[in-house]
């Protein structure tokens, strides 16, 4: 059997399948609650620009909300198509939050419906703001409920082994496992972080095209803001994740810092590159990597010669860590030297170069998403289950994996580039200078 | 009742869920993409949008729900069906994929671009059939055991009478619970053109759903006796279904009581789709899988049933709120009001 084959073209469909959702997912999650914000704003204010913040960020929200509900979908399912060995298994254990994030979902896709066609419904906008609850809940729910089940994966617990059956199972216990705390809450607020610099992207490039509205200065100021607070949370959970890895997963944490001895007083490598073994061009801080696992500098780290070759992942993954560290880094002095700009009245924050560095921030976050789950995802091969289970005894046995890879990548292109175009035109149509002037044309007729 | 039955009959009612409100929303679509064809979009075009638009995406959770639900209570069904459904079900979720992101495209991006309706119709139809599939598997004989992996005989399950018979069922079933619902639907919204043509569409595919039932009763008594047996045990819920079937087309017939009529439907369906899983089981695949040897840990099943108890103190009231919304709001449906982001 060509199972060596389906193992690989397993993979590959997996990693299409989940970059290409992940985009979507963390939109997914993100845009809820700055949604929610901006109609909280605008009832608090009195102001009309906030709510229709709110209403225009809600109508592109449904295009990406669809992806996302597509591909999640897809990935729901390959779950079971891809890795039947591994779903058999492991459903036993975890099954419970894979279950809850369903309702979490189904719970969030009922109040978006009614939130979508509801808008002036009400006389009272408060009213139209209590269906926004639930639904920031509910995205922020599956992602927790989703995350748990990749925290399993990585520190699998709740379950014994007896004669290469899993018995005594609690799923409570297989849920709150040890790398749940920190995935969840990096995870969830990276997702606020993202959503945040992407909306303020936009805001950015409509100030540079053009629109000098105040609509998008209260937009962008907004949205940094929110993105300044995430992302110093992110950088806080961050460093939490770190020291979890050096805890329980510490050859994720060797390789990702390419630190091959075991030692104290250990440095933290950044950037470089690795050239037959040895690491070249390296800025080294020293003890840092000390610091970042165990808050001591002089404390041992484990390095990767206390694993097995064949337990070891891949040494590529310290670019994905420095890219997604950098990127968080970027952007926290970004937004931070935003905010204090535009507190002490400095010109440079509304000068055209750096606000072309807010438009630039926006994918570059996304980039950093994808980056730390290239990161999380790579950092633990070979094991699919750590320590118990690996990649290819997981996979399927079907010969039809690679047809399969090539019609989904197909339908994620088609689906890439058609939300982008239906987007951007949504927009282009529908400028908000005219939608104000809509608005005020309507009003004005109610009156008279 | 233990929890393997327990188990099973949850799933059960989100598949059967899942059948009806999908069907309604594949229907919508092909009967839309028609009536382009026809020129007569203009009669049902609102009808569909208005039904359709708040609720697209609750359709989609209520399959979601049956298969993550059913490797959770049952995760050995992960090793046999997983393995042998890669092509079928990869087909049906692209198939999805194009649909669903089409529908939000089309809606906010570009109304009424012709191409899309087409393929939005056509992948409505081709959905059902590539899903029908499970069924027809689950009736055994598609299946080898190849060096203890099991793999699917693509062959024999495409000349099988059986696998077209079901095949049509599907494709049939969902125009006609389709065309039911908006008869009643366009009824309430007093829009008398849309009632008239779908009340034409709902009598015309009653006749071809009645058939196709009735020959797949034929075709499992060569292909599974034993479920043909245990069908005749409980020969009084198919006829009931029948009766409740004769009820709806008579009241259709008469252009009485479309609620009623719709009624009877979802009551008709509901009767003959438990009656044909009671008369399956145990077994979850013919003969390899019963719901006994593939069940979860009692751990598990118990923590699953009271996530499931839980689920749904949440989500009876967030339905209802949303059929009282659009459903059954009265502007809504007329069309009094939009109002959408």
């Amino acid at each position: 059997m060509g199972n060596e084959e389906a193992v690989f073209y397993s993979r590959v469909l997996t990693e299409l399948t989940l970059s290409f959702h992940i985009i979507y997912a963390t939109i997914g999650v993100g845009v809820p609650l700055m949604i929610m914000i901006a109609q909280w704003v605008g009832i608090k204010k009195n102001d009309e620009h906030y709510i229709l913040l709110a209403r225009r960020w809600a109508r592109g929200f449904v295009i990406t909300v669809a992806v996302g509900v597509v591909t999640g979908t897809a990935i729901g399912m390959q779950l079971s198509l891809l890795w039947p060995n591994f779903m058999e298994l492991a459903g036993n254990v975890i099954a419970l939050p894979l279950f809850m994030e369903t309702f979490a979902f189904f719970f969030e896709a009922i109040f978006l419906g009614i939130y979508l066609y509801t808008w002036d419904r009400f006389e009272n906008q408060k009213k139209h703001l209590l269906l926004l609850i639930p639904v920031a809940i509910g995205a922020s729910a599956s992602a927790v409920f989703i995350t748990i089940v990749n925290a399993f994966m990585n520190a699998p617990q709740g379950f014994d082994v007896l004669n290469g059956e899993l018995v005594n199972i609690s799923p409570l216990v297989a849920m709150f496992n040890p790398a749940m705390p920190t995935k969840v809450a990096h995870v969830v607020v990276t997702a606020y972080m993202t959503a945040a610099f992407v909306l303020a992207a936009i805001a950015a490039f409509r100030l540079l095209k053009g629109s000098n509205h105040v609509y998008h200065k209260k937009a962008l100021f907004l949205t940094m803001k929110v993105g300044l607070v995430f992302s110093i949370a992110a950088a806080i959970i961050g460093d939490f994740s770190g020291k979890y890895l050096a805890e329980y997963q510490p050859e994720k944490l060797a390789a990702a810092e390419w630190h091959f001895e075991t030692e104290g007083n250990a440095p933290l490598i950044m950037y470089g590159v690795l050239e037959d073994g040895e690491v070249k061009y390296a800025i080294k801080i020293p003890f840092a990597l000390s610091i970042l696992a165990h808050s001591n500098p002089t404390a041992e780290v484990i390095g990767l010669d206390q694993f097995p070759k064949d337990e070891i992942p891949p040494l590529y993954i310290h670019y994905l860590f420095d890219a997604m560290v950098t990127i968080g880094v970027w952007m926290t002095i970004l937004s931070a030297a935003y905010w204090l700009g535009t507190q002490m009245k400095w010109k440079f924050v509304e000068s055209k170069l750096f606000r072309w560095l807010i438009v630039l921030g926006g994918p570059l976050t996304m980039l950093a998403i994808e980056a730390g789950w290239w990161l999380a995802e790579v950092g633990r091969q070979p094991w699919i289950l750590r320590g118990l289970m690996r990649v290819e005894d997981a996979a399927t046995t079907s010969g039809h994996v690679d047809t399969m890879l090539i019609l989904f990548s197909g339908l994620y292109l088609v689906l890439g580039i058609g939300s982008v175009v239906v987007l951007t035109r949504m927009f282009r149509r529908n400028p908000v200078e005219q939608e104000l002037e809509d608005r005020q044309a309507e009003k004005g007729a109610d009156i008279s | 009742m233990t929890l393997e039955i327990i188990g099973i009959a949850v799933l059960w009612i989100f598949l059967f869920g899942y059948v009806i409100v999908a069907s309604i929303d594949f229907g919508a679509g092909f009967f839309n993409a028609y009536s382009l064809l026809t020129g007569r979009q203009h009669i049902l075009t609102n009808v569909i949008q208005r039904y359709l638009s708040p609720v697209w995406e609750v359709t989609n959770v209520f399959l979601v729900f049956f298969f993550v639900g059913i490797i959770g209570f049952f995760p050995k069904t992960a090793f046999y069906y997983g393995t042998t459904l890669l092509v079928p079900m990869s087909i049906a979720l692209i198939l999805l994929a194009i649909r669903g992101s089409y529908y939000a495209f089309e809606t906010y991006g570009s109304r009424g671009h012709k191409g899309y309706s087409f393929m939005y119709g056509l992948a409505g139809l081709f959905i059902p059939a590539a899903l029908s599939i499970v069924l027809t598997i689950s009736e055994g004989g598609f299946i080898d055991m190849v060096d203890g992996f099991p793999s699917l005989d693509y062959h024999v399950l495409f000349t099988s009478p059986l696998t077209w018979a079901i095949v049509v069922l599907s494709i049939s079933a969902v125009l006609y619970i389709s065309a039911v619902f908006l008869t009643w639907y366009a009824n309430k919204a007093g829009d008398q053109d849309a009632t008239r043509l779908m009340r034409k569409y709902a009598l015309i595919w009653a006749l071809p759903t009645i058939i196709t039932a009735a020959g797949i009763m034929v075709e499992l008594r060569s292909h599974n006796r034993e479920h043909y047996n245990n069908m005749l045990d409980i020969w009084w819920a198919f006829g009931l279904s029948f009766l409740l079937f004769l009820g709806t087309v008579w009241l259709l017939f008469k252009k009485r009581k479309y609620g009623l009529a719709f009624g009877l439907l979802v009551g008709q369906f509901l009767i003959a789709f438990f009656a044909y899983g009671f008369a399956h089981r145990p077994y979850l695949l013919y003969p390899y899988l019963t719901i006994y040897d593939s069940f979860t840990n009692e751990a598990m099943a118990i923590a699953l049933i009271i996530a499931f108890i839980a689920g749904l103190a949440l989500l009876i009231p967030s339905l209802y709120l949303l059929l009282r919304l659009f459903l059954f709001n009265k502007d809504y449906v007329r069309g009094k009001k939009d109002n959408h982001a």
